[in-house]
């Protein structure tokens, strides 16, 4: 296999090609473009279609209906535009039309910055929208596994039926690292959807109807009780996260997305120093890794340090959670395009040794 | 016996639908199962349903249905369409679905000229949620959200969609038609059949736009409803093909 010098966006652009992406439709927003304009000329090449769509709303909507054609497909955009498709997603995820969003994520609150920053930690975990849903989300730490998980993403998306969010930052999708890319997918091997898809009629000739809604109160909450099945499931069997240095560790420092990364980094240095810390990254943040914190030994750890880049803290209050309050919660915090320093949290665990 | 008139075969089994009496939609809906039966298009179609009253409509016609979010029809039926060519799409819309909250969408698709047929049904008001002005209310029609009657200064004036898709390059057929008695409403099928028929020679976008009654809201009984069409209503909004370049 061969190994690649490219952008984390169009790493992320080329997995879905890879992937079976056939469909993209996109707004420009910063810092993600290089996705749309990658697959406005690479969808082509392989039989597929890009959209620019007139609006995120447009581009969302567009996706909803060529995904509920059987056709994998997906859109991206940043805070502002995610905060604009909502309801798209929303209805993704309602209707259950399997699909993958893609926010490489920026500063906020509102328009904030172009710049890199962890501040749609809430809305793409607990509330991407109205109406109570969940979406499967995953947080790439490198360019490598931005790809590997964009590429898995429309796995998972056709095995649940469900909207996978991937929720990237400005810095991954802009760096540029070495990547092995994944194989390019048949569409040949892909799961066939003739038992769902909306272009196609039921086997006694009744009609289909792919919808977020039912026209029953009951029928509405059949459909519920079906996702929340699928979100239970999902903590059973599909929570991921790397652990590092954990098995001796007296200092734990946790952290998602490249905000895990520069935390892993952070642990080699103290480990360096003699200081004995280990990592805990989710990889799912929905599913949340919460075993991963069950297995913490409450009786060697009194402490957690949280790096995030948010302000305020989002991920923290998740770690609280999974931690039962046990240990005293430190966040090392920064945002609004401020990059998190290594060495902060280094001194931040120094600190309290 | 000899059938000289009947259903559509594939309308649904719940004869009737669950529109106010004397609405229009239902009429709509039964011509566009009939022109979809006569050109034998059931299994490609998929019909794009709004936001609105029409958002009850999709069980009643039989034909796959996507429920799409409000005013953004226009952009599903655009993308379904780009990727599944030989399929029949229909955007099927009411007046704020698609006029006010989608019109951003509704004038993409239609500049874009994607081959697909848009039935846009105005009925002057928000049917579904209880009478409130629309882009489409006539200046001195009251409303619930314009209980003095819509009021140029204040409000602007009524849009009219028909002629503004037709002012757009790239729209191929667009007409304004009506279904409030029987000469109208066999115009009507005849414009909805010649929409679906220029998709499958692949001649481009069409725009239909159907002039319907809403006693309940308009507060008058069905056959009043009929003559507010006739004596007021096509006044601000006149019958006819605006364009029409096949």
């Amino acid at each position: 296999m061969s190994k690649e010098f490219i952008k984390g966006n169009e790493a992320i652009a080329e997995a879905a090609v890879r992937a079976g992406c056939r469909f993209f439709a996109g707004y420009p927003i910063t810092p993600q473009n290089d996705i749309p304009e990658y697959l406005s000329k690479r969808l082509f090449e392989v039989g597929g279609n890009f959209i620019q769509g007139e609006s995120e709303v447009a581009s969302v909507n567009m996706v909803f209906g060529v995904a509920a054609t059987g056709i994998r497909s997906m859109t991206s955009s940043s805070g502002p535009g995610l905060a604009l498709k909502a309801e798209g997603i929303s209805n993704l995820a309602g209707a259950r039309v399997p699909s993958v969003v893609v926010n490489v994520a920026r500063g906020g609150p509102a328009i904030g910055t172009i710049l890199t920053a962890q501040q749609d930690y809430l809305s793409a975990t607990k509330a991407p929208a109205p109406g109570g849903f969940k979406c499967f989300v995953l947080a790439p730490a490198t360019v490598q596994e931005a790809a590997d998980l964009v590429y898995e993403a429309f796995d998972i998306a056709d095995k649940y039926r469900t909207p996978v969010y991937v929720l990237a930052d400005g810095m991954t999708g802009n760096m540029m690292e070495v990547v092995e890319l994944p194989p390019m997918r048949e569409l040949s091997e892909l799961p066939s959807k003739d038992d769902w898809r909306v272009n196609k009629l039921e086997q006694d000739g009744n009609f289909r109807s792919i919808s977020s809604y039912s026209p029953t109160a009951e029928g509405l909450q059949e459909m519920n009780e079906a996702s929340e099945a699928m979100y239970q499931q999902w903590d059973k069997e599909e929570q991921r996260w790397e652990a590092f240095m954990m098995d001796d560790a007296e200092y734990v420092v946790t952290g998602y997305g490249s905000s895990g990364r520069i935390a892993k980094s952070a642990v080699k240095e103290l480990r360096a120093q003699g200081i004995k810390a280990g990592l805990i990254r989710p990889i799912t943040l929905v599913p949340f890794p919460k075993d991963a914190f069950d297995q913490i030994d409450y009786g060697r750890i009194k402490e957690i340090f949280v790096a995030e880049m948010s302000i305020p803290a989002q991920y923290a209050d998740d770690v609280r959670w999974a931690t039962k309050s046990k240990l005293e919660i430190i966040s090392v915090l920064t945002s609004g395009g401020v990059i998190l320093e290594t060495e902060a949290i280094v001194d931040a665990v120094k600190e309290r040794v | 016996m000899n059938v000289v008139y009947g259903s559509p075969s594939f309308t649904s089994e719940v004869m009737g639908t669950g529109y106010c009496p004397g609405c229009g939609h239902g009429t709509v809906h039964k011509l566009l199962a009939e022109v979809v039966e006569e050109l034998s298009v059931r299994e490609k179609t998929v019909l794009c349903y709004p936001i609105g009253c029409a958002g009850l409509g999709g069980g009643w016609t039989n034909l796959n249905t996507l429920s799409c979010a409000h005013g953004r029809a226009g952009a599903v039926a655009t993308a379904v369409k780009k990727t599944n060519q030989d399929n029949v799409i229909i955007a099927y819309q009411g007046d704020g679905d698609l006029a006010a909250i989608g019109m951003a969408e509704t004038m993409h698709a239609a500049n874009r000229g994607e081959n697909i047929t848009v039935i846009f049904i105005n009925n002057t008001n928000f049917g579904m949620t209880g009478g409130q002005m629309a882009p489409t209310t006539l200046i001195g029609q009251k409303a619930t959200t314009s209980p003095d009657g819509r009021d140029l200064e204040r409000h602007g004036a009524p849009f009219k969609m028909a002629e503004l898709i037709a002012k757009l390059e790239a729209p191929k057929f667009v007409g304004r038609y009506a279904v409030h008695d029987a000469k109208n409403a066999i115009k009507t099928k005849a414009a909805i059949k010649k929409g679906l028929q220029m998709q499958l020679d692949k001649k481009g976008y069409s725009f239909i736009e159907v002039l319907s009654v809403c006693p309940t809201n308009w507060k008058k009984n069905p056959l009043d409803s009929a003559k507010y069409i006739d004596e007021v209503v096509s006044k601000t909004y006149p019958l006819g093909v605006y364009k029409d370049v096949e």
